[in-house]
């Protein structure tokens, strides 16, 4: 259980009732107003869109804010294909968001390269970033988009750790 | 020949804002994937920062600052990166980079059957892809000599104007949400939704439909597609007008686009920029009027123009072409011949009698007796259409179409085989581009980002 | 798509002016391709633009071909449509890899720019005369020409569980029909 306090710092604290409690309410409230960075790419961005948008409403979940300073969010929605120029600067935005911090791969080109098994695009973006989620689709339905959200609320809610570093201490 | 040794050690030398030019190799090198990765990917310096500012330290201009606009920006209509050098607030110049989404999908294009070609396209401008399926088939089957029946003629000629409809609806969304006009952004996504689900309705995807084939289309209409159209048809033309009354007179939109990235007509001309950028200067130039394709000379419509060339005169251009899609929709909903939607040709048309069995969609049970039970000939094309593809002739052409953006090109060579020689495609975003440049010199920052949008580039035709 | 009879003029004035410099002249599928050495190219580039009776003011699309079976392997493609007489013409230059130099026609038509940027970056075709010949879509030190016949297409092998799926290069797609 004090896995997901190792980012809060409250595990050198033996756990009672009282920190289970604000435990929950850390991560009640990270899922609660996850905040996307625009790294919309290619045809999945106007499905991302298209998901923000007023039918497929992103605001129910508290994350219609799209930020565009990496600074300024915690989830990194990877949608379209990642070109061979484009990989150095996803590391560097990735870098650039704060902890915690996640990353969904939306459709089967940031995957695993798609349909593009070739010298331009790189095959997943797992080979540069950590991924918590993958949706595949080309490009998924808003809905798929959602699901994957909704599975990524459900990683954060039951804390389970995120990082190999963060599964290390949890076991030892 | 002799290579020029000294004209090539000159031309390599290293300037600010110059790669360095490499000697040609007479063979390619192999550059394998794994270590290419390993060089570049962690590589998070800048590394062209160093030449891009000694420009500026070379002129001695305390006042120039460059700006990186990155390929993460949400106001550049994709992964676009504009390196602007600004005195204060004003521009002094501006250099688009592009590459940032390059896919090699024309590379790919040449190892895949002709048949298979078509997904592949879908996916570069991805706001038009009946556009681009359209567009690729027409090439091919002008190389092949075929035309698609009249029935998927007209169905092309709906599916591309409702796209039309909706790439406009994107185009007023995100320049409104660039502009500030937040609403127009859920407007503009609500009202495309309305298309979407009519595209669903026909080829089961929202986006990248893969449903225009070679020799006509994969499947025909669904039953009272044509009554959802009519009624999709009415909703948008009522909410067009609202947008009208939003937008048109509204004095903050006025003065931000008003006199913003004109450009006249010969420099367009000249810059290659077609599409209602070079309409909103006044040259009625469109490919369906001057070299008519799926059957446009039929259909009664009007090439709307404005003069202004700013971009408040390509709103209007665009507004006004969104009406007259909504005729020419009409027009082919009256008109719809029957008939078939492939050809006959057994050694091109692709096997499209799909129907629902017990087990899901797939092959009409009478179409699998027939080939299973009574024609043996029928058998063999099918094997040989779905496993090796169709053989087309030798020779190259050049096919353009009307996309929401400009003229699309295909430029399709084939050796005689079943697989493409070389596609290239002239995308006009790609060179629409181009025209950004001069269009912000002198301008504020605010304003290259209404100058950018109005010139609508979609990246992935871009970078393709 | 127009009937050749259109450009028939065109051609005449052509094979007049520049008779020497005009190679081949094809018709095929209702267009009209005329090959030409690459010396003449932007003395007939401007002629084309600027006389009154072909007034070709749009460069529309600027292409690269790799042919390896032939000596000059590379072809550029110059595709001119005309606004005042609605016809479409085709140029060809010819350049092999051991030389590939072909003067710009920036200066005629400023759409080659990116255009050029392009067949460079991907074939090698070097443009004299050209303000800024970098790389435009591949990174900027990038090593090859990706769309030349011998660069491999790359991309990984893909696993499967029990199953060998060959790279998209190396597969048996070829044959076509061997019966009428």
């Amino acid at each position: 259980m004090s896995a997901g306090t190792a980012a809060t710092g409250l595990d050198r604290v033996p756990g009672g009732i009282l920190l289970t409690t604000l435990d929950k309410l850390v991560r009640w409230a990270r899922k609660g107003s996850l905040w996307p960075a625009t790294f919309g790419l290619a045809c999945c961005a106007i499905e991302m869109m298209a998901t923000g948008a007023g039918r497929y409403d992103l605001a129910r979940f508290g994350m219609e804010v799209f930020r565009a300073s990496p600074r300024q969010a915690d989830l990194m929605i990877v949608a379209g294909r990642v070109s061979q120029k484009m990989a150095p600067v996803l590391r560097t935005i990735y870098d650039q968001m704060p902890e915690p911090k996640w990353v969904i791969s939306m459709g089967v080109c940031a995957t695993s390269g798609g349909m593009f098994n070739n010298y331009a695009v790189v095959q997943g973006v797992d080979q540069i970033v950590p991924v918590d989620v993958y949706v595949p689709g080309c490009p998924p339905r808003p809905e798929m988009l959602m699901d994957g959200i909704l599975q990524l609320h459900e990683k954060i809610r039951t804390g389970r750790p995120r990082t190999a570093q963060a599964a290390g201490q949890a076991e030892g | 020949m002799q290579v020029d040794a000294e004209r090539l050690a000159a031309e390599s030398a290293v300037q600010p804002g110059r790669a360095l030019d490499l000697p040609p190799a007479p063979t390619a090198e192999q550059v394998t994937l794994p270590e290419r990765r390993a060089r570049e990917v962690i590589a998070t310096g800048g590394g062209d920062w160093a030449e891009v500012t000694a420009r500026r330290d070379a002129a001695g201009d305390d006042e120039l600052m460059v700006l990186n606009m990155g390929p993460q920006h949400p106001s550049t209509h994709g992964v676009l990166r504009l390196v602007l050098e600004l005195r204060a607030e004003e521009v002094v110049s501006a250099q688009p980079v592009v590459g940032y989404l390059h896919t090699g999908i024309e590379k790919n294009l040449e190892y895949r059957p002709w048949t298979a070609g078509q997904t592949f396209v879908t996916r570069m401008d991805y706001l038009a892809p009946f556009f681009n399926e359209t567009a690729y088939c027409l090439s091919v089957e002008r190389l092949l000599g075929i035309q698609a029946p009249p029935r998927a003629q007209a169905v092309r000629v709906l599916l591309m104007e409702l796209n039309r409809v909706a790439s406009h609806l994107v185009w007023l969304a995100t320049t409104g949400l660039e502009l500030g006009a937040l609403s127009m952004m859920l407007y503009g996504f609500r009202e495309r939704e309305v298309i979407l689900d009519l595209f669903e309705d026909v080829t089961g995807l929202r986006m990248n439909h893969n449903y225009i084939r070679i020799g006509g289309l994969s499947q025909d209409l669904p039953d009272g597609f044509e009554g959802r159209v009519r009624d999709a048809l009415a909703t948008l033309r009522a909410r067009t007008e609202e947008y009208e009354t939003l937008l048109t007179r509204n004095p903050v939109w006025l003065q931000r686009t008003r006199g913003v990235g004109a450009l006249d007509q010969d420099r367009l001309v000249g810059l290659g920029v077609t599409g209602p950028v070079l309409r909103a200067s006044g040259l009625a130039h469109d490919v369906r009027k001057t070299e008519p394709y799926c059957g446009y000379e039929q259909y009664e419509f009007d090439v709307p123009t404005a003069t202004g060339s700013d971009v408040y005169a390509r709103y209007q251009v665009r507004m006004a072409e969104l009406r007259q899609s909504f005729r020419i929709a009409d027009q082919v909903l009256d008109t719809l011949p029957g008939g078939p939607v492939m050809v006959e040709d057994p050694k091109v048309g692709w096997p499209a009698r799909l129907a629902l069995g017990p087990d899901g969609l797939g092959n009409s049970p009478a179409h699998v007796a027939h080939i299973m039970g009574e024609s043996m000939e029928a058998l063999i094309h099918h094997f040989k259409l779905v496993t090796e593809g169709i053989k087309v002739p030798a020779g190259e052409v050049y096919t353009a179409v009307e996309s929401p953006r400009g003229e699309l090109g295909y430029h399709v060579v084939s050796d005689g085989g079943n697989l493409p020689w070389r596609v290239h495609v002239r995308d006009p975003s790609f060179v629409n581009l181009q025209a950004v440049a001069p269009m912000v010199r002198g301008a504020l920052v605010a304003d290259v980002i209404a100058a950018l949008s109005s010139v609508d580039p979609v990246l992935g035709g871009v970078d393709r | 798509m127009q009937a050749p009879d259109v450009l028939q003029p065109v051609l005449t004035n052509l094979r007049e002016r520049f008779g020497d410099a005009v190679r081949d002249v094809a018709g095929h599928r209702g267009e009209v391709t005329v090959e030409l050495p690459r010396e003449r190219l932007v003395e007939v580039c401007t002629w084309l633009r600027d006389h009154p009776s072909t007034r070709f003011r749009l460069l529309s699309d600027l292409s690269g071909t790799d042919y390896p079976d032939r000596p000059d392997r590379l072809c550029v493609d110059y595709h001119l449509y005309s606004f005042d007489h609605n016809v479409r013409l085709r140029l060809k230059v010819r350049v092999s890899v051991e030389d590939p130099h072909v003067p710009s026609v920036t200066g005629v038509w400023p759409t080659a720019d990116w255009q050029e940027r392009e067949v460079y970056d991907f074939f090698g075709v070097r443009f004299d005369g050209h303000p800024n010949l970098i790389r435009i879509l591949m990174p900027e030190d990038w090593q090859g020409y990706p769309q030349r016949k011998d660069y491999p297409l790359g991309g990984v092998e893909v696993e499967y569980k029990g199953a060998h799926i060959a790279p998209p290069d190396t597969r048996r797609y070829t044959g076509g029909w061997t019966s009428t």
